[in-house]
């Protein structure tokens, strides 16, 4: 076997080592923290792209841990799927590592730094366990390593309110990791086994148990919670709100895709379409939900004054978006939300990191505070705009591609009602992205008049280190957009997967 | 008669595009911004023209410049009648360019870097949506179209402007979302988008399902400013009068029915709207506005909101015509898109003009100022007879066609709206000419100062009133040339 076989593996024992390293040297010089954290998430990067090349390729890798073959040993599997949400999740990953140095600097406490990357890298590392392993168990320990993890972080930030958040947050998180806890357990009763593959093959026998169902039922609603998916969010606008900016970022993006991938591989590759199309039609009343969500998240995020509480409740209604592509079921409809996990991550990373930086030079969130913001930060409000642009699904960005697959695929299942709903809620990311933008920009009519003297440089605005992964993914908004083709040379695949093909 | 790969149509939307980049970069330098904005006008129009003569020999420039989503490609196809509107916006824009560089800098306006810089993007999306070789491609270009004239709606960024601004995006995002429901809707009809002459949807679903798009489209193309459909447009009126003639001549309402011809003729067809009944809902909504807005337009004292109104009454000749499902019905629709365009400027320059030299927008303001600025009063006088219809000026060939197609298609009623219509242009039309010209200021005093516009922006005005007397003298080149091809390619006289 040579080096590259065993990249999987690496993929989680190096990043754990790593973050005992982290603690080690940060006890003889705190200072050595952040390039190790660095190197680790951009090297999980490089060898994400890697794995998903291979995958591509070659087909299905399938990792056995100590060369223990399953059902006794764990393994750690990589398809499609979840080699596409990889790669999504460490790009987020190591553009908010970057992001993160000078924002932790001003929002952290210097003696809780060490332990502040310490925590962030088990974040990631958890993340990325969920992500690739193949054994529901498994699937929990690294649940729980990842949900401490972020109790913690979330309460890192020096404001009062982040206990109470990260409290919310650790009481609902507990009663999701309950449930999905009950959940594998009925699994495990029913079938003897808790490898993801042979719970494939096994459970139809068992299609018409009650323990299933019931099984079903416990992990739906305990993902549904970490999901945040309307009405179970309660946990995430305190917890996205009140964490320090770059936590904010890493949880909205990373950690809620990675559930909502844990989702979709339960329902789909677990439960299989059979079971929760025919066996227990339960897609009907997601999409229903889901719709909900997308209207109600939205309308919520209006209602906001605060920004980073505004793209909290925007992330509620985004993920009904992705919701609905699991309630349609379909394979257009799937490209759609597997796109839309992406492409979602990447702008609402961009919209966070733009309000981290808002709160690293203002020291506010508060809407009302941001008039005329675009003369003395025009980098940020540029990429914003951009960001928001592809929130609101105006075409070409990655926004719109994801909401048109998405339509496509309700229209082709004859749900009109609910893409209209789809619709509807692009036109109300409009109101609340709008309000920013016409604050931003149009707000203070007196000020305005001498932008053509001011000269605007990277010092002035922020540190390279926070603007730089701001506009890249601004930008990526607009090129994974452009270039919607080459997604959906991982994205297609990884769609016919989840229903059963290929 | 063939396709032709070519590289010119993208590279017509990229020149604008790469000029708005150089126009933020060099925004500290006026002259050399400005001059960005010029050159690339320039090379923009003569790319365009570059393309003429193909057109006109019946030949189609295209090319795809990506694979997009299911039901097209990003992909460009010129053919005659995006020609009209390629023309039509490029040559306007190169006018309304030096214009607008004169307003701007007499008024000494704020933000002109963010004001250029949108303009160029705006052109790029008109153009792009006069090329659109399929509904997907036009799509992305209209709501492009929509957000980068937002900044220049609400330029002035006062509390009204702001409103303004809401109800604009309000009324153009919503619309935009039928399209979006309308372009799908035909993808999963047909499993394409791309535009056919002659139209593609027969037969793909029930005259119900497809009436349904019909009126989708129809909201969906909002920007043609259809009653009751049009109140975004006298509010946009609080823009600088440069936005005013970019929304009302160049690309915006000209965008919305050139959307609304093309789905008429290139999905639809002429035969499958006589066969859905839709020419019959078309003339109505397009009857009412032509009356009604002219109505309105008697009532308002603000020059620039008469005008609107009168825009939004000239756009429905142009549905009017293709409401008619005939030949001439159709030509004189498309031949009052560049008719009306020249005109309108025109009128829009003016009363620009005289905000500029004399602070003025009401009418009842303007008594005798016709004394101080003769050219300009003058060129104000020439345009509006020629949209109310009168010769010698370019608007009478379409109206001739269209009360033709009136005839032909067994609507005489049809008649008496172009008639009634007329009337009520002269009736809010000439008032305007003899209060500029014949009468005599009560305050002698306050007009001592006023005089003609400065060049770059009485030039133009000269300009698009000159065009309007030439077409009318020389109305084949090159526009009815253009559409007489367009013409007989949606009829299948010539084989597409």
């Amino acid at each position: 076997m040579t080096i590259i076989n065993h990249i999987p593996v690496f993929l989680v024992a190096i990043p754990i080592l790593a973050s005992l390293l982290i603690l080690a040297t940060g006890w003889y010089d705190r200072r050595f923290c952040y390039p190790i954290a660095l190197i680790t998430i951009l090297s999980q990067f490089l060898a994400s792209l890697a794995i998903l090349l291979r995958v591509l390729d070659g087909g299905t890798i399938r990792y056995h841990l100590g060369s223990w073959a399953p059902p006794l040993g764990i393994e750690l599997v990589i398809d499609s799927f979840n080699g596409f949400i990889l790669v999504a999740i460490l790009l987020l990953a190591a553009a908010t590592i970057v992001y993160a140095r000078r924002s932790v600097e001003k929002e952290i406490a210097p003696d809780k730094i060490v332990s502040f990357y310490v925590l962030f890298q088990l974040l990631v590392t958890g993340l990325v366990g969920m992500t690739i392993t193949g054994d529901v168990f498994n699937l929990y320990v690294f649940l729980e390593i990842s949900s401490i993890a972020a109790y913690t972080l979330i309460a890192s930030s020096r404001k009062p309110h982040s206990y109470l958040a990260s409290f919310n947050y650790l009481i609902l998180g507990s009663i999701a990791a309950g449930f999905i806890l009950l959940g594998i357990g009925n699994l495990y009763v029913v079938t003897g086994t808790l490898n993801m593959a042979e719970l494939a093959t096994l459970l139809p026998a068992s299609y018409h148990l009650a323990t299933v169902h019931s099984a079903f039922l416990f992990l739906m609603i305990g993902f549904s919670i970490k999901v945040a998916f309307f009405p179970l969010h309660l946990w995430l606008p305190d917890a996205y709100a009140e964490s320090p900016s770059a936590v904010t970022v890493l949880i909205s993006t990373v950690m809620a895709k990675v559930s909502v991938y844990a989702l979709f591989r339960l329902l789909f590759t677990v439960f299989t379409t059979a079971y929760i199309i025919d066996s227990f039609p339960v897609t009907g009343f997601i999409l229903l939900m889901a719709t909900v969500a997308i209207v109600a998240g939205a309308v919520l995020a209006i209602a906001q004054e605060d920004l980073k509480r505004m793209l909290a409740y925007s992330s509620v209604s985004q993920i009904g978006y992705i919701m609905f592509a699991l309630g349609v079921a379909n394979e257009i409809a799937l490209e759609g939300g597997l796109l839309h996990i992406l492409g979602h991550a990447v702008m609402k990373g961009c919209l966070f990191m733009v309000a981290g930086l808002i709160i690293y030079r203002m020291g506010t969130s508060r809407l009302s505070d941001m008039k005329g913001l675009s003369k003395t930060m025009p980098i940020s409000c540029a990429a914003f705009a951009l960001a928001g642009a592809s929130m609101i699904g105006i075409p070409p960005t990655i926004g719109f591609m994801s909401k048109y697959y998405l339509v496509l695929g309700a229209f082709e299942a004859g749900l009109w009602p609910y893409a209209a709903v789809l619709l509807v809620g692009s036109l109300l990311a409009a109101i609340y992205i709008w309000r920013f933008i016409e604050i931003a920009y149009f707000g203070d009519p007196h000020g305005g008049h001498d932008e053509d003297h001011h000269t605007h440089t990277a010092e002035r605005e922020g540190p390279l280190s926070m603007l730089a992964p701001m506009v890249c993914l601004a930008i990526l908004c607009l090129l994974f957009g452009i270039f919607v083709e080459v997604l959906m040379g991982a994205v297609g695949p990884a769609a016919l997967l989840l229903l059963g093909g290929a | 008669m063939a396709d032709i790969t070519s590289l010119i149509p993208a590279i017509v939307i990229a020149i604008p595009l790469l000029a708005s980049v150089l126009i933020l970069a060099t925004g500290k330098y006026e002259n050399l911004r400005e001059g960005v904005t010029i050159t690339a006008t320039v090379a923009m129009l003569v790319s365009v023209l570059l393309m003429l003569p193909g057109v006109l020999a019946g030949n189609r420039f295209t090319v795809t410049l990506l694979p997009m989503v299911p039901g097209g490609d990003f992909a460009l196809k010129v053919d005659a009648f995006g020609m009209v509107f390629a023309l039509v916006a490029a040559s306007l824009f190169l006018l309304n360019s030096f214009y607008a560089i004169g307003y701007m800098r007499s008024l000494k306006e704020h933000a002109q870097t963010r004001f250029f810089f949108c303009l160029a993007v705006a052109i790029a999306a008109a153009i792009g949506i006069a090329f659109s070789a399929n509904l997907l491609t036009l799509f992305v270009f209209y709501e492009i179209l929509t957000i980068i004239t937002y900044p220049l709606v609400v330029h002035v960024e006062t509390p009204e402007a702001m409103k303004a601004g809401r109800k604009y995006l309000a009324y153009l995002f919503i619309g935009g979302i039928f399209l979006l429901a309308a372009v799908i809707l035909t993808y999963i009809l047909t499993g394409t988008t791309d535009f056919v002459a002659g139209g593609f949807l027969a037969g793909s679903g029930s005259d119900l399902i497809l009436q349904i798009l019909f009126i989708l489209f129809l909201v969906g193309f909002v920007k043609a400013a259809w009653m009751p459909l049009h109140g975004w447009l006298p509010a946009a009126m609080v823009a600088p009068t440069p936005v005013s003639a970019f929304l009302h001549a160049v690309a915006v309402v000209t965008a919305g029915v050139f959307g609304i011809v093309r789905i008429a003729g290139w999905v639809f067809g002429m035969d499958l709207m006589a066969t859905l009944s839709l020419g019959t809902l078309l003339a109505v909504i397009a009857s009412f506005t032509i009356i009604v807005a002219s109505l309105f337009a008697l009532a308002e004292d603000n020059l620039k909101r008469r005008l609107a109104y009168s825009t939004v009454s000239q756009l429905s000749y142009i549905l009017l015509g293709v409401s008619m499902l005939s030949i001439a019905g159709m030509t004189g629709a498309m031949a009052h898109i560049p008719i009306h365009a020249f005109l309108k400027i025109t009128l829009f320059f003016v009363a620009g003009a005289v905000i500029v030299s004399a602070g003025k927008e009401s009418i009842s303001e303007m008594k005798g100022i016709g004394r101080k600025m003769p050219v300009t009063a003058v060129m104000f006088a020439v345009a509006a007879i020629g949209i109310c219809g009168l010769p010698p000026l370019s608007g009478i060939i379409s109206k001739i066609y269209l009360a033709l197609g009136a005839v032909e298609g067994g609507v005489p009623i049809l008649l008496l709206v172009i008639i009634a219509s007329a009337v009520l242009n002269a009736a809010y039309f000439f008032p305007i000419i003899y209060t500029m010209l014949f009468e005599i200021s009560d305050d002698p005093a306050a007009l001592e100062l006023v005089s003609e516009p400065p060049l770059t922006m009485l030039v133009p005005i000269i300009l698009t009133a000159g065009i309007s007397v030439l077409i009318f003298f020389f109305p084949s080149m090159p526009f009815m040339d253009l559409i007489e091809i367009a013409i007989a390619e949606i009829t299948h006289q010539v084989m597409p």
